[in-house]
């Protein structure tokens, strides 16, 4: 059986990955299967203790232990480094104190990873030990501070955004209601866990082969935390094993093999056990929300009022950024009058958390929909009728002045609602059983870059070899989204040649023009458009290549499938033949292409977060069981519509959306990265930390609408975040419709679903 | 830290070597053998990423002691197609039905959990020739997958094990 898909593509018909043959015959390289010649093997030393002052790290005993090549402690060994430009927070290996328990504090090559992990035991570490902090929020009792450079205490960041006059909107209104929520944290779960090979050459070039969905930026902070310029880092991401935004930030391991590279001379691996991972984390934060909002006659939503509080754990990470995303995408689904945003990030002792699928978006929308779904039942109207009464129209602008352009957000309310049978059946279920909808919108692209420059996001260089083939290179990471598989589909589409001409290079800072990484849903909105660049300069080279050989205008010139010809001359010449005369011509044929969003329309502090060169739109329904005995919810089924613009890869937006909206299953039903008391992680395992299986997935009905986006490549929009978002809110508003219990906490785990009908019990018995 | 000498047969092919008696499976296929086609997730037998077979049955090559299969035949991921093809009198460069069926049915978004997936879904097959849903989501129950919510990968097995019946 050979395999269909690739082998004689046309451009038109696309498969799932092109690179689909590696990952099925186990030949597809990840970055713990690549072997170096003289590798050594990295461990970390992880502190036992979630907050205290480190007295002393002695290295000796570890030193002397059978294979140890290299061992090293935090003062002196890096730079601080962070994401954020005004968050260089970080060391890779701790200084003074250590604020979570799992934070890497000594590192040790050996020739062996068994020996490695022998000699990290054997590093003896003094602690001193201070109270944890494990709520966000201002203390009833002082705490000890986390971040001592703090200037706000164990408040990281405070933001307050208003659009319009919020207190006379809440004020007049003819409705107003208040709920809160409190959405758990939560981690990516990548199947593969983080590795990273470092080798810091007798040259001095770094070169970085590392499991990283951002290796422009690792380059860039990688230098920054080693003190070398950014030349002089070169970071290659070998086939990666999924992200989920798990990977979107320089990392203590990274920096360590980098620097026990230094020390032994070889390269040096280090791959992340699971547990390390859940220590790692930059995870969804634990969030707790309040909104209120006031509705006019006509039950339009005339102001809203949002506040959320984040857990931010131990270090900034992107936590400004996820800060401001809990307030950024509420008007982007629904219109209104005035906007009131306060957000607050706290420092607690516990891994960090950061951008995951959804980025800050997702706790926020669970609040939203489920208190949209409690506003229609006070006012008695259909849940998703009120949401039809309130949603922001295409090419619009909303009331935080983000442009949106194509919308299929009413699309997607009709869709789930016809899947459903919606009508015919909400309300009509027995007890225990319940319909619940809610809707989601999401960007395809941060419209800003993470630090500020005025170069392009994405670039892509294309050459054209007089062998005919086309070799498309562009610094995008495939982080398992199909990343490649869309640029190289959409490199033949444009040149108008077949998928096999086409050869990639991508993710290497070295060989490839930057573009920003897999983060924020951008990569096909911003590699698409720079890709289409590259392919227009490089088909007018050729087409006038034609031209002047057969001494006709350009504009004469046509294509026949991968021919060029004259419209009604004789003249014909195959693509490889063409692409000789170019070269002929010009000597070895290169194009390039960048690609630059708009500016955002803002001027506000904050402004830079939320703008996007197009939204996508999602809805769900979800139906679901509730057993009241024990507390189970299972979820019988889902119905998810998205609007993606055009889908340059259906089977592969079909295969975003149901990972997505099984990742928003998990984290409504089952997934929480939650702490004891002492700062400990209460499952830092697979076991201790459930996620969907086969077993737990329901039936899920697909339905992709809308249409070509004038700003995405070939109209595409984004499909690999947006899905997940409603369907949280979609399966506790189905479980309300159930058992009638209003729900203030998530994930909906047979405890909490019993505690909270006990409640209603103990009120009805009042 | 004592040692065995550790007798395997391979993808077919004989191998001896000296490993330490601690040494799981997963290190050996890995680290020893370099068929890194079997992968690494948790270590802990939670999520089957490294399912490979023994003596023809689907096992976690991380919670398998290496010196507790000697003599044992192993299959990893690079040699379900030879496998298949010596079944099958085929030629050793095609695909198990099942590989090419995840390829084509979308049923490989970041390839991490594949390797584990095909080998427990190839032995399901082989003894079931058309599995139910229920079957297979039983069969699979010990691969977490994150990326693909599943439907795809059951359409796979259910096409692969289509075209088997039909080409038998
Ligand atoms: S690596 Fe063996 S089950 Fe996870
Ligand atoms: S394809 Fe990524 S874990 Fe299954």
């Amino acid at each position: 059986m050979k395999l269909e898909a690739s082998a004689r593509q046309t451009a038109q018909a696309v498969p799932n990955r092109i690179e689909s043959w590696a990952k099925v015959t186990g030949q597809a390289l990840y970055a713990d299967d690549i072997e170096w010649p003289n590798m050594a093997y990295g461990c970390l030393v992880r502190s036992p203790q979630a907050h205290a002052r480190i007295l002393g790290v002695d290295l000796a005993a570890a030193r002397s232990m059978p294979g140890v090549l290299a061992a090293i402690e935090g003062p002196g060994s890096s730079a601080p480094y962070g994401i954020m430009p005004s968050n260089q927070d970080e060391h890779a290996l701790a200084v003074d104190k250590v604020t979570y328990l799992g934070e890497p504090v000594a590192a040790i090559a050996a020739e062996s990873f068994r020996q490695a992990y022998a000699a990290a035991r054997a590093v003896r570490v003094e602690y001193e030990a201070l109270s944890p902090v494990l709520k966000a929020g201002a203390p009833e009792k002082s705490l000890p501070q986390v971040r001592e450079e703090s200037e706000t205490g164990n408040l990281h960041k405070a933001v307050d955004l208003e659009f319009g006059d919020v207190a006379t909107g809440l004020q007049t209104a003819s409705y107003r209601r208040e709920d809160r929520l409190f959405y758990q944290g939560n981690n990516h779960v990548a199947l593969e866990p983080h590795a990273v090979t470092a080798f810091w050459q007798p040259n001095g070039q770094i070169v970085v082969q590392s499991a990283t969905q951002v290796p422009h930026y690792v380059q860039r902070s990688l230098a920054k935390a080693l003190g070398v310029p950014e030349h002089l880092v070169r970071v290659m991401v070998p086939t990666l094993g999924g992200g989920f935004g798990g990977k979107s930030e320089l990392f203590p391991h990274e920096v360590a093999a980098a620097l026990l590279s230094r020390r032994c001379g070889r390269p040096v691996r280090i791959t992340l056990s699971r547990e390390d991972v859940f220590y790692t984390h930059r995870g969804r934060h634990p969030v707790a929300m309040k909104v209120e909002t006031g509705f006019d006659a006509e039950s339009r939503i005339q102001a809203m009022s949002f506040e959320s509080v984040l857990d931010g754990g131990a270090y900034g990470s992107y936590g400004i950024a996820s800060t401001y995303y809990t307030g950024a995408l509420q008007p982007t689904t629904y219109r209104m009058g005035a906007y009131r945003f306060h957000g607050e990030r706290w420092y607690t002792t516990k891994p960090p958390c950061g951008p995951k699928r959804g980025h800050g978006t997702t706790q926020p929308r669970a609040l939203l929909e489920v208190h949209m779904d409690r506003v229609a039942r006070d006012l008695g109207l259909d849940p998703i009728e009120l949401r039809r009464k309130n949603l922001q129209p295409a090419y619009s602008v909303t009331v935080n002045q983000l442009d949106i352009t194509t919308s299929g957000l009413a699309a997607c309310l009709d869709a789930v609602e016809r899947m459903s049978s919606w009508k015919e059946r909400r309300g009509r279920l027995p007890y225990g059983q319940g319909l619940g909808f809610a809707c989601s919108s999401y960007l395809s692209g941060a419209g800003l870059p993470i630090y500020w420059n005025p170069l392009p996001h994405s670039g892509v260089r294309i050459a054209v070899n007089r062998d005919g083939g086309v070799h498309v290179a562009c610094g995008l990471t495939d982080i398992g989204q199909g990343a490649n598989t869309v640029l190289a589909v959409l490199a033949a589409k444009a040149l108008g040649v077949c998928l096999e001409r086409v050869q990639l290079t991508t993710q290497d800072t070295a060989t490839t023009p930057v573009d920003l990484g897999s983060y924020s849903s951008r990569v096909t909105m911003m590699a698409g458009n720079a890709l289409l660049a590259a392919a227009q300069h490089m088909l007018s080279l050729l087409t006038e290549a034609a031209a002047h050989h057969w001494e006709v205008p350009a504009e004469a010139v046509a294509r026949d499938g991968e021919d060029f010809c004259v419209d009604g001359g004789g003249q014909r010449a195959g693509w490889t033949e063409v692409v000789r005369w170019a070269e002929a011509e010009l000597g070895p044929l290169a194009a390039s292409g960048g690609y630059t969003p708009a500016p955002p329309r803002g001027r506000h502090k904050g402004s830079g977060v939320g703008p996007s060169p197009a939204y996508s739109f999602s809805a769900c329904v979800a139906e679901v069981a509730v057993d009241d005995l024990d507390g189970r919810v299972q979820v019988k089924r889902l119905y998810v519509a998205h609007d993606p613009g055009t889908p340059l890869n259906p089977q592969s937006v079909e295969g975003q959306i149901r990972g997505g909206a099984v990742m928003g299953l998990g984290e409504a039903l089952m997934e929480a990265q939650a702490f004891n008391p002492d700062g400990r992680h209460r499952g830092p395992h697979l076991l201790g930390y459930r996620i969907p299986t086969i077993l737990d997935v329901p039936e899920i009905e697909v339905a992709v609408v809308g249409e070509p986006d004038p700003n995405g490549p070939m109209g595409a929009k984004e499909a690999g975040q947006g899905p997940l978002n409603p369907v949280i809110p979609a399966v506790l508003n189905a479980v309300r419709e159930a058992i009638g219990v209003d729900l203030s906490e998530t994930p909906l785990t047979p405890d909490r679903v019993l505690r909270a009908l006990e409640r209603r019990r103990r009120e009805e018995a009042r | 830290m004592p040692e065995s000498v550790l007798r395997l047969i391979v993808n077919g092919r004989p191998q001896q070597l000296v490993a330490a008696d601690e040494m799981t499976l997963l290190e050996v296929v890995r680290d020893r053998l370099h068929l890194h086609g079997t992968k690494d997730g948790c270590a802990a037998g939670s999520c089957g990423s490294c399912t490979l077979w023994v003596d023809g049955v689907p096992r976690l090559a991380c919670v398998t002691l290496a010196k507790t299969v000697q003599d044992c035949e192993i299959v990893t991921i690079e040699g379900l197609a030879g496998w298949w093809g010596k079944q099958h009198a085929a030629d050793a460069a095609e695909l198990h039905p099942l590989q090419a069926a995840f390829a084509e049915q979308g049923a490989v978004q970041c390839g991490f959990c594949t390797p584990g997936m095909v080998m427990g879904g190839a032995a399901l097959l082989r003894d079931t020739p058309s599995p139910s849903r229920a079957q297979i989501q039983e069969a699979l129950s010990g691969h977490l997958c994150r990326c693909t919510g599943y439907e795809q990968i059951i359409r796979a097995v259910q096409a692969a094990g289509r075209r088997m019946l039909d080409e038998a």
